[in-house]
């Protein structure tokens, strides 16, 4: 007989045993606390008529190179390319919300157009947010396209924090990268006195320079030109660009790790 | 006594094939006082007629900003208005917060155009009792679009809705293909004009009873009221007379609206402005007012302007 009224209703202990209440002393669910397949830098730069962005195509497992064919250049919209970088699995949330968006969006008639200051501010709510429920979206965003027929290049970081500028990278792309492409475009306006050639040139030096000495970087990558011609929007991807004229000379002379005779 | 036993939701057809709370609701946009809406090639002018309830009373508000560059005018009740603008606000924000783009007028108003329609498909609702001129600019240019309780959501080059709109839209008919290349201030004066039309007999634009609002390209949504109406309505007074325009105004009112006691009652209904430019003086209006007090017993005859019940609409 059961004399107290927590054991009413329950299964009988000398039957099944005690009660397991294991679970409830258990850890509590869990976000994303570190990203696990991860894309490298994204780099980015305005030129007179547009925006040059690069992402190169591998996805690490840590410092495994684990996936040599990731696209991490997100075409949004008509004249809109979004560069990710960070967790893949996010960046494919991300991608998602981006087809979601261009269904959504294709739903009004006449349709307004999207261009990318929409989709930079759309994208940094989204990323404030999932910050902000402490579960963030672990990526850098860079964001090209144009704004009132004016090159436009933006950045947003996980937390939600953004800024545009002449040139943007994210990861190691800030501190290898940001250094040769401010070369030509120091400041807002500088991008008048730069080509298309000028840019593209700088972005392949910029990727060069990111593969000899990122770890997590591939020779193999990604690169969207986004031009004006004849006042309308011109998107093109060229995938599968390589790292030209590698030089590996010098990598003898590195010395403190690895297998070496001396 | 002939009874409609298809009037009593929303969601029964008549086996005409009617929805008659749809049709009274259409009938509660005339009852509020006329509002007219023009576009041009780069601009959107709204004016309406504001009425106040009693002489002491203030005038109610006929035109609701949105936002920079959207706003509207309403005929009907008003408190339905404020719902249905509050709606395009909170849209208007969040398109702007979440897009850093303002709201495209279409999608604003197929918005609450698809909230008045759920509202006739639905047991137990009611359709909204107002119209509203929706103006607005955006990428694609000016618009102008009519908003009606049934849940149509047109858009047109010069609309009028409420009480003798009919007037105002004879006038528009007549000289929509000259309002495209027009500028904002000829604009506002044909607006002005449409909108006179639509008056009795005896009553006046004042700067009182006149709101005028525009917008368009580099023209943020403006209101203008009171002392800022003054001008227009001295441009307006320079610019044309209102002559026998009045009569065939009049014919077409009474013929396709079918209110038939309008102009007796409101050449009686003098109480409302005290500056009225009567020049027979104060004794008669003293006799206007005991003729008021008689029609407001006998006004069974459903006509606006003298019953009380009917002011809620504006």
């Amino acid at each position: 007989m059961q004399h107290t009224q927590e054991k009413w209703g329950r299964p009988r202990d000398d039957v099944y045993g005690p009660y397991d209440a294991s679970y409830l002393n258990s850890e509590p669910r869990t976000q994303t606390l570190q990203p696990t397949v991860t894309g490298t830098s994204v780099i980015g730069m305005k030129f007179n008529n547009g925006v040059v962005i690069a992402a190169d195509n591998l996805a690490s497992y840590g410092s495994l190179r684990r996936f040599i064919d990731q696209e991490r250049l997100i075409k949004v919209g008509s004249e809109t390319v979004v560069g990710v970088g960070g967790d893949v699995s996010d960046l494919q949330t991300i991608e998602e919300i981006m087809e979601g968006l261009e269904i959504s969006e294709s739903y009004d008639e006449p349709a307004q157009s999207l261009t990318a200051p929409n989709i930079h501010s759309y994208l940094q709510r989204i990323m404030y947010k999932r910050r902000s429920k402490l579960d963030p979206l672990w990526n850098a965003l860079v964001i090209g396209g144009f704004k009132n027929d004016e090159p436009y290049l933006a950045f947003i970081d996980l937390l939600g924090t953004t800024y545009t500028a002449p040139a943007v990278a994210s990861g190691f792309g800030s501190y290898l990268a940001i250094p040769i492409l401010r070369k030509l475009v120091d400041r807002e306006g500088d991008q008048q006195n730069v080509s298309k050639e000028q840019a593209v040139d700088a972005i392949k030096e910029a990727m060069k320079v990111l593969f000899y000495r990122d770890g997590r970087a591939l020779d193999k990558y990604s690169l969207a030109i986004l031009s004006k011609k004849d006042g309308k929007p011109d998107v093109e991807i060229l995938k599968d660009v390589r790292v030209e004229n590698q030089n590996w000379s010098m990598a003898k002379q590195i010395k403190g790790f690895g297998t070496q005779d001396e | 006594m002939f009874r409609n036993s298809y009037d009593n939701d929303t969601v029964t057809f008549s086996p005409t094939g009617r929805i008659f709370q749809v049709e009274y609701a259409l009938e509660a946009i005339k009852q509020g006082s006329a509002a007219v809406g023009i576009t041009s090639d780069t601009h959107v002018v709204l004016v309406a007629l504001k009425r106040n309830a009693e002489e002491l009373g203030s005038y109610q508000r006929k035109i609701t900003r949105i936002d920079d560059n959207m706003g509207l005018a309403l005929a009907g009740l008003a408190p339905d208005a404020r719902l249905l603008s509050n709606h395009l606000r909170s849209l208007s924000m969040r398109q702007q917060f979440l897009f850093d783009r303002p709201l495209a007028v279409n999608a604003a108003v197929a918005s609450i155009a698809d909230k008045a329609q759920s509202n006739t498909q639905q047991y137990g609702r009611r359709p909204y009792g107002v119209g509203l001129l929706v103006a607005g600019y955006d990428e694609k240019g000016p618009h102008l679009f009519e908003f009606l309780p049934s849940g149509s959501m047109l858009e047109y080059v010069g609309s009028a809705i409420g009480a003798r709109s009919q007037a105002a839209r004879t006038y528009l008919e007549r000289n929509f293909d000259s309002f495209e290349k027009c500028s904002l201030e000829q604009l506002i004066i044909h607006g002005l004009v449409a909108l006179r039309d639509t008056l009795p007999q005896d009553k006046e634009l004042t700067f009182q009873n006149t709101s005028i609002a525009v917008v368009g390209k580099d023209t943020k949504f403006t209101i203008l009221e009171d002392d800022a109406v003054v001008p227009w309505l001295d441009k307006l007074d320079s610019t044309s007379r209102r002559p026998q325009r009045r009569e065939t105004a009049n014919t077409n009112e009474n013929n396709e609206e079918g209110e038939t006691t309008d102009i007796t009652e409101d050449m009686v209904d003098n109480t409302e402005s005290t500056e009225s430019t009567n020049s027979t003086g104060s004794v008669t209006n003293a006799e206007n007012a005991e003729d008021d007090n008689a029609n407001a017993n006998s006004s069974a005859e459903g006509d606006n302007e003298t019953d009380p019940n009917d002011r809620m609409e504006d």
